[in-house]
């Protein structure tokens, strides 16, 4: 079926995570897990099979002390636009059964839980370890079902899960402005649940289409970079760092190689 | 007991010696069936797979057999459309393998996928932009031409082939099988090339990632080339086991030799290619991703250089020598190193395409991940040999597979 022409410019939702402001505290990972109903182990330990759809790594200069240097960098899916930002993000062209798809009106990849039957081809797919498979169905402690969020559907066994940008935020915002009579949202009206509990103010989360909202400047910032853009899979989540090793930390460069 | 059912004029060992093979084999493949019901009741957490090996040993099984598999396709190719005529003495065992290597691969993806309760969606929901789509439709539909190629072969058992009805059929499939030998080729080329193209389009992971001629990456010449290369040889090493098995001989040398000559050559030009290939990547696709070579070949406990090594130069270059010249395939233990090599060659290639594709880190900061597979995984990718035991045994005992037999046998 052909899609519906929109004349409107498309949205292109996007972040920017300033890394000089984050300390790691992990707000944002609790936040992702209770907005989204993702599911937790009893023994978290083993990392290989945890779901964090957004998940703060540690980085580390390599140097020894007193020269040691740490930065913490969260990671939620980086809705890539794919090679000439046509949509075909690593993982949205290999899914054979069309379970993830790139949205041209928002430009964020979706999940579809129903559909998706475990194959697992996006994960491999994908650079940034983003996805996520549930290798068991999800157990929440007794009572704790009643916290769930009604917005999100809770995910089964034997499929794969990733970050949605919140994307239930984005339809009840749009819902509640067509209501109003209004085709377009207010910046205000969808942020994500990590960029809202961000202490420092690190992430930013917008329209990088809209020059009237945060992120569109802020990507343009000289110290602004992306997450292993050689390979082109052209993410929408920028990180801010004014140290030279975390900018470089971003991407693969041969050892002869000068950034 | 089962007189009646063996082949005329065919020796066959006692029917309680063959019982006790088939339940050794049954033996097995039950505790397969046991880990498959794991798998399928309580969830792909019996394996040891993780969100760093989403593909592990199962999708290299799967791989690995089509390749091997390919014997099947290349070898009716090479019958029905080259016309090498003498290859009708082993196209029967090579259509049985190849049916076995096929159905085998539908039944490891079937355990491997999270929920196979929708496994049909791959069909109905098709992206045609995905390679696994392209494998599922023709590796199906290629499923069932083997499946009607070796449908005569059960048609001629003694007693099925009295019934008239079946007799007819069994002769008219005969008539026609070249339509359906050009049709598996056709799928074939098709299908391999896709499975090589599953890895080969990972433009997110470098090591894996090649470029290629509009929207096939060079990995799908290559899979097509290389099943149609060892396919071959893996057909006359299972013969080979079934004639130390049997302790007959069941198919002419002449027709073993010119097979694996064909093979050799194939190998031959597939690893110069391959070499091109892998040259190609080292000097300009990886480093244009900040890769060098050897970034994919250190600082982890398992993934060395040797692995490189011995898919190319061990396991192709060597047995391409060995079979291209004749005093390699005229000497019998040099004959069989060549295509052992060679089957581990096209085994090699599948492992480093699938396993070490997920072990390679991409982002700087994360680390090799390192996979072992679990017992239940071991026991689903036992499972399908065992299956193959017991439906070549069964074949061989009931079928007339190898039309050499009795001449090779006269004494019987």
């Amino acid at each position: 079926m052909k899609e519906e022409q929109n004349h409107e410019k498309a949205k292109q939702f996007g972040m920017v995570i300033d890394l000089d402001k984050c300390t790691g505290c992990g707000a944002c990972m609790v936040a992702c897990m209770a907005e989204n109903n993702v599911p937790f182990k009893e023994d978290e330990s083993k990392k290989l099979d945890s779901i964090t759809w957004l998940r703060v790594y540690k980085l580390t200069n390599g140097k020894p002390f007193p020269d040691t240097e740490i930065c913490y960098l969260p990671r939620p899916c980086q809705h890539c636009g794919g090679k000439g930002n046509h949509g075909h993000s690593p993982c949205v062209s290999v899914c054979p059964a069309t379970a993830t798809d790139y949205s041209k009106e928002t430009g964020i990849v979706s999940q579809i839980y129903t559909r998706c039957f475990g194959c697992r081809y996006c994960m491999a797919a994908c650079p940034y370890h983003a996805r996520y498979f549930n290798w068991w169905d999800p157990v929440w402690p007794d009572g704790m079902e009643k916290y769930l969020s009604p917005n999100v559907s809770v995910r089964m066994r034997g499929i794969v899960e990733k970050c949605s940008f919140c994307f239930h935020r984005y339809q009840i915002a749009m819902d509640k402005a067509y209501y109003e009579g209004r085709g377009e949202l207010e910046e205000n009206e969808y942020q994500t649940a990590c960029t809202q509990a961000c202490p420092a103010n690190a992430i930013t989360f917008g329209d990088l289409n809209n020059s009237g909202h945060a992120v569109h400047e802020l990507k343009k910032d000289k110290n602004a970079f992306r997450l292993l853009e050689r390979l082109q899979t052209n993410p929408k989540v920028y990180y801010i760092s004014s140290r030279e090793w975390v900018r470089r930390a971003g991407d693969n460069y041969l050892k002869t190689e000068k950034k | 007991m089962d007189s009646a059912l063996i082949p005329k004029g065919v020796k066959r060992c006692p029917t309680w010696q063959f019982a006790l093979w088939i339940g050794a084999a049954g033996a097995v493949l039950l505790w397969g069936v046991f880990a498959m019901l794991l798998c399928w009741f309580k969830g792909l957490n019996q394996t040891n797979m993780n969100d760093s090996y989403g593909f592990a040993l199962w999708i290299w099984a799967d791989l690995a057999v089509i390749a091997l598999g390919g014997g099947a396709f290349f070898t009716g190719f090479l019958r029905y459309i080259v016309g090498k005529d003498e290859l009708k003495n082993i196209i029967n065992y090579a259509v049985l393998i190849g049916f076995i290597c096929y159905s085998s691969a539908l039944l490891i993806l079937a355990i491997d996928i999270g929920q196979p309760l929708r496994g049909w969606f791959i069909f109905w929901h098709a992206n045609v932009h995905s390679m696994l789509t392209e494998v599922a439709f023709c590796l199906t539909c290629y499923f069932g031409v083997l499946t009607i190629e070796y449908v005569p072969l059960i048609l001629e058992n003694r007693q099925i082939d009295k019934v008239p009805f079946f007799h007819r059929i069994s002769h008219n499939l005969h008539e026609i099988m070249a339509v359906f030998a050009a049709t598996g080729a056709f799928l074939s080329f098709f299908h391999q090339g896709s499975l090589g193209g599953v890895p080969g389009v990972l433009f997110g992971r470098p090591f894996a990632y090649r470029e290629g001629l509009f929207i096939w990456p060079w990995t799908f010449f290559l899979y097509t080339w290389s099943a149609a290369a060892c396919g071959p040889c893996f057909t006359i090493l299972v013969t080979w086991i079934t004639e130390k098995i049997t302790k007959k001989k069941l198919v002419k040398q002449n027709v073993i030799e010119l097979l694996a000559k064909i093979s050799g050559w194939m190998i031959g030009t597939y690893i110069i290619a391959k070499i091109i290939d892998t040259w190609y990547w080292a000097k300009v696709t990886a480093p244009a991703s900040g890769f060098n070579l050897m970034d994919f070949y250190s600082n982890n406990p398992f993934y060395g250089i040797w692995i490189l090594i011995l898919e190319i130069v061990i396991c192709g270059v060597v047995p391409a020598l060995i079979l291209i010249t004749e005093k390699g395939r005229k000497n019998p233990v040099m004959l069989m190193t060549g295509i052992i090599l060679a089957v581990l060659g096209a085994c090699v290639n599948r492992w480093v395409m699938v396993l070490q594709v997920m072990a390679v880190p991409v982002l700087t900061f994360e680390s090799w991940a390192m996979y072992y597979p679990s017992w239940q995984e071991v026991a689903t990718t036992i499972l399908p040999v065992a299956y193959g035991v017991i439906l070549i045994s069964l074949s061989y005992r009931y079928l007339p597979v190898f039309p050499q037999e009795q001449e090779l046998n006269p004494e019987v």
